[in-house]
């Protein structure tokens, strides 16, 4: 298995998607968070948010959100089952609340291996954007991809 | 609700209160496959976790990038929060108990805003880091 380097670069399509509270409320339970503030609107208002802000990490159900879901993996022809997840970073640039619109983009920003192509890393950022057209985040991913050839060797 | 300690107040090397979590289920991991978006089967299937060589379905990376963001939340409120990144160190099983924490580590002053650098990380039962992370917050 081989990663095609051509694909540095690659922009995919963007899509925008609706911040909703009982999506929050589920990735809150799942989490262990129970700051009111992520379930209840009047307790996110005398916090002093407009709406109930979603969790710092909740951008990642928000970028999970593609309708062409899956699709970094079908351009690498890669299958789901060999990838990991080895780095991940946010920069948050304004609050996103429940009932924001955030439109995501996503591009390939580097791909390399290590370890004479056992292990491949693709380097890929998104921004999120609300329906303003003002960024709110930058998302910064590092997927590795496990080579199935090299365990055979 | 986290109260934000006042810049003049912190040192380079205060520690912030660490959140130890349950054991991690099987439970959970179906919860957080629905919550966050991310339906890989190899966190919720043990079938298929088995076929591409793992003993066992382990926890999402970004579940426990989440007990990341609970501690900076635990530290400052969320609007205070400009950045937050990890690297994924190793595999979080079934029944690990994860403790998360965190200390600062830098004070500067940019762009007008009184920046606070922090190391966070999670901890397994055996001591092993699974995530090396850091994240930046604005303070009064």
């Amino acid at each position: 298995m081989q990663l095609d380097k051509k694909l540095i670069g690659h922009s995919f399509k963007p899509f925008t998607t609706t911040v909703e509270a009982g999506k929050i409320r589920l990735f809150c339970k799942a989490i262990g968070e129970e700051n009111p503030i992520y379930v209840d609107e009047a307790a996110a208002k005398a916090a002093g948010y407009r709406a109930i802000p979603a969790p710092p990490t909740y951008l990642t159900a928000v970028t999970n959100d593609d309708p062409d879901k899956g699709g970094l993996l079908r351009l690498l022809n890669v299958d789901i089952g060999l990838i990991l997840h080895g780095e991940q970073h946010y920069e948050y640039l304004a609050p996103v609340h429940v009932g924001d619109k955030i439109t995501c983009q996503q591009k390939v920003m580097d791909i390399y291996d290590k370890k004479g192509g056992a292990l491949w890393f693709v380097v890929s950022e998104t921004e999120l954007k609300d329906q303003a057209g003002k960024p709110v985040a930058k998302a910064k991913g590092i997927t590795v991809v496990r080579n199935p050839d090299a365990a055979k060797k | 609700m986290a109260t934000a300690p006042k810049f003049a107040d912190v040192k380079v090397g205060d520690t912030l209160k660490p959140i130890v979590l349950p054991p991690i289920s099987r439970h959970q991991l179906a919860l957080y496959c629905g919550g966050s978006g991310d339906h890989n089967p190899i966190h919720v299937d043990i079938d298929f976790a088995k076929k591409f060589g793992f003993k066992d379905v382990f926890a999402h990376g970004m579940l426990s990038m989440a007990f990341l963001g609970r501690l900076v939340t635990s530290y400052v409120p969320q609007a205070q929060v400009r950045k937050i990144g990890t690297r994924f160190t190793s595999i979080t099983w079934v029944g690990d108990v994860i403790t998360v924490s965190g200390k600062v580590t830098g004070k500067r002053e940019e762009g007008g805003q009184k920046l606070v650098d922090l190391e966070v990380k999670c901890t397994n039962q055996n001591g092993q880091d699974t995530l090396q992370g850091d994240a930046t917050v604005a303070l009064n």
